[in-house]
């Protein structure tokens, strides 16, 4: 007889567990079922058809921003602006995760810094805008800054003849590759630029590794990027023409277009989650111990060098990860665009196009479906990330 | 090979005389050296262009006194505080009560027993503070519902969906933390349950919350939640964004309190194993207190993102306090005045979650001491 015999079965954690198991998992499947019947049950009341038939129809309503994906009114399908939707939201997310990561770690620092002003300034920055809401900030900046602030067309405020900026958005002159041989060689001479940055990069170290003399390669790299981009310049004579933007009878036309409502999502998403991430970075800054600090000191190294060469790399472990999550958060956040109305996905597809089409369904599952992606390759990023860390560390 | 040198000691400088008061501390903290004076040049500059203009324009010069919209116009230098004192009620109560204001006193009584058990929670020497955490969780909701809504007690009734401004918003936002936290601790569980299939269900509904944006599951409440029911059963606006921002919510304060659970020391569980207790035993005498303990900085961190975030209500078309004031400063008699609403509501949140985020900084301490040894 083993000792498990004399345990009544319905004690048996075991078993136990198994019952609790499955008894949850029925559960869970009887509301899934019901709330499916239900809406089946709803849909045929009201005479909705759903299905994915819709997708291939054409869109009867304007699409105002798009510039990297053709719209035609009258002509293009759901799935097309559906695809526009994320390239929105895309262009909104990458632009504001550039911003507030610069934006983030000089306020960052500045909070850490020992000048009393500086510090103070950058803590007040943080709790101003970690503490309203950022629908609140974005409406505030749109309808109460920009709007009133910005003139109209005819008075844009203007960068030479070039860019301009008015209460319907910032214009700038768009480059235009002519197709030529010139297109090609400018082509090649950023990219070998580029890579020239890289091997001065790399020779610099080794000869740093080598003499302790550390020349500056960087600046050679530059410098080769800046010569070859000229030479290509000097040779061909218009390898890149610029379309600038016009005033027309009531606005302007061509070059690029940023619509105030993007321009104002942008800063928003920018200096609200920049105030996250400065708070990210003086986590990470804080969390270095003091003695690589002092170590750094009675090095004789100079705060900025102290700074770039001992702390944050340091600093970094701790800061990227919660990063990261910010970056996922701005993505999630832009869709508050719908307040000043920049077309992004939940404001092009769970907004206009559910309107128009009523199939509610199917549209805000794919639009949950997208978030939920990012969300997924974002937690998969810091998985990797951290685990690559990890074996780094003792 | 580098060249080797004969290395030759200077004399050491002394050591630096400990040196306090204004002085010192200005020279260290302000002009230690050029670049910390240039900076704090540049301050004093940026402190000289903003300070005076804002004080300029929200005090001295600012408007309050009448009751219409020539007196601002007659002034158009400062702020027009005369608009947000005319629609105050409108912004804090909403519709109804803007309209009732003989009923007033009914939301300002509940604005007065809610502030009276907060300082009764926040502050440390009062006595019988889990009774008293208990009847804010449950009884106050109870309260608030009864004389705010006023059928119960034979008053007008103004029901839950005629409620707006900054009554709203704080009811959205209790009814959000308040609802999420017994799902939340529930799901927390799960996820660090051994069971499996218990374990997926609590990681699915976790991360599938979590990865949409607020505003499409607001979407999702407003235009789906009617679908998902027996067309019998009907919710007004405000019960669908309640049960949205819960869902919502809920995934949240699971995260907050499975970071509390994972900081209990193994031997705790064990503990509790060896004294026999079963698994709700264990987690109700045992393991909970101490991990909520620890996961209150959480929750009060997820509950003011919560917060900040019930303005998205205004964006589905209910009167909250955010919506209340954009609605205020685009009705025909106060157009333009756009800035002074964003202020104030600003100004509202700001305190709120200030104060919030501050108490939770001071709990954060206190706990902190507590565990030092």
């Amino acid at each position: 007889m083993s000792r498990n015999n004399r345990i009544p079965f319905y004690r048996n954690p075991v078993y136990r567990g198994i019952a609790v198991q499955i008894t949850v998992l029925a559960l869970v499947l009887w509301a899934l079922y019901t709330i499916f019947t239900n809406t089946v049950a709803n849909l045929n009341e009201r005479g909705i058809q759903t299905g994915f038939g819709f997708l291939t129809e054409t869109a009867p309503f304007a699409v105002g921003f798009s510039p990297f994906i053709d719209y035609k009114l009258g002509e293009t399908p759901y799935w097309v602006v559906f695809l526009i939707g994320i390239q929105n939201t895309i262009i909104v997310s990458v632009l504001g995760i550039l911003a507030a990561t610069i934006l983030g770690f000089i306020v960052g620092v500045a909070r850490l810094s020992p000048n009393f002003l500086l510090s103070r300034f950058a803590s007040v920055y943080v709790e101003i805008f970690r503490n309203t809401p950022l629908l609140l900030q974005i409406m505030f900046w749109n309808f109460a800054v920009f709007l009133p602030l910005f003139p109209g067309p005819r008075e844009s405020i203007t960068v030479g003849e070039e860019i301009f900026l008015n209460n319907r958005g910032l214009y700038l002159p768009k480059p235009i590759l002519t197709e030529s041989v010139g297109a090609w060689a400018l082509l090649a001479a950023v990219v070998m630029g580029i890579f020239a940055i890289f091997a001065f990069n790399r020779w610099a170290k080794a000869k740093q590794y080598h003499t302790g003399y550390r020349p500056p390669g960087r600046l050679y790299g530059l410098l080769t990027l800046v010569v070859l981009v000229f030479l290509v310049f000097l040779i061909f004579p218009a390898p890149l023409s610029f379309e600038i933007p016009e005033l027309g009878r009531f606005n302007l036309t061509g070059g690029i277009q940023v619509p105030l409502p993007l321009f104002s999502l942008w800063f928003a998403l920018t200096t609200y989650t920049a105030a996250f991430i400065a708070e990210n970075v003086r986590g990470g800054i804080n969390s270095v111990s003091k003695g690589q600090t002092e170590a750094a000191a009675s090095l004789g190294l100079k705060r900025p060098t102290m700074l770039r060469l001992v702390i944050i790399p340091q600093a970094m472990r701790v800061i990227i990860p919660p990063t990261i999550s910010q970056y996922l958060n701005l993505t999630k956040n832009s869709s508050l665009a719908v307040a000043v109305a920049y077309e992004e996905l939940v404001n092009l597809w769970a907004g206009i196009a559910l309107n128009q089409t009523g199939q509610a369904l199917v549209i805000i599952a794919m639009t949950i479906l997208v978030y939920e992606t990012l969300s997924l390759l974002t937690s998969g990023i810091l998985n990797w990330y951290n685990r690559r860390v990890q074996v780094v560390e003792r | 090979m580098a060249e080797t040198g004969v290395f030759e000691r200077k004399e050491s400088r002394p050591p630096p005389i400990r040196q306090t008061g204004a002085w010192e501390w200005a020279r260290e903290h302000l002009f230690g050296t050029v670049t910390n004076t240039i900076l704090t040049l540049l301050g004093l500059y940026l402190i000289y262009l903003l300070i005076p203009p804002i004080v300029q324009w929200a005090i001295l010069d600012a408007n309050i006194s009448g009751s219409s919209r020539a007196v601002c116009e007659a002034n158009p230098d400062g702020a027009c505080w005369t608009f947000i004192k005319v629609r105050f009620t409108q912004l804090m109560f909403g519709l109804y009560f803007g309209a009732n204001p003989e009923q007033v006193w009914r939301p300002t009584l509940a604005f007065i027993v809610f502030a009276a058990l907060i300082a009764w929670l926040t502050l440390p020497p009062t006595p019988y503070k889990p009774q008293v955490a208990l009847f804010t969780l449950i009884g106050f909701p109870i309260f608030t519902y009864a004389v705010v809504q006023g059928e119960w007690l034979g008053l007008p009734a103004a029901n839950v969906e005629e409620w707006g401004g900054f009554l709203l918003t704080l009811t959205l936002a209790s009814v959000g933390i308040v609802m999420a936290l017994p799902i939340g601790i529930l799901l927390a569980l799960g996820r660090r349950s051994q069971l499996p299939i218990i374990r997926a269900i609590s990681v699915i509904y976790i991360e599938f919350w979590r990865g949409t944006p607020l505003i499409t599951i607001l979407f999702m409440a407003s235009v789906m939640l009617p679908l998902f029911f027996p067309s019998e059963v009907d919710f007004n606006k405000v019960v669908r964004a309640m049960v949205g921002i819960t869902l919502f919510q809920s995934a949240y304060t699971a995260e907050a309190i499975r970071g509390g659970l994972s900081a209990i020391p193994r031997g705790q569980y064990e503990a509790a194993d060896a004294l026999g207790l079963g698994y709700w035993q264990k987690m109700i005498f045992i393991i909970l207190p101490q991990a909520l303990r620890i996961s209150i900085p959480g929750i009060v961190n997820t509950f003011i993102a919560l917060f900040k975030d019930t303005s998205l209500v205004s964006i589905i078309g209910l009167l909250d306090l955010l919506n209340m004031a954009q609605t205020a400063s685009r009705s025909i008699e106060w157009k333009g005045y756009d800035f002074e609403a964003y202020v104030f509501a600003a100004l509202i949140f700001f305190i709120c979650t200030y104060g919030m985020s501050r108490y939770s900084q001071y709990i954060e301490r206190k706990l902190d001491r507590e565990t030092q040894r």
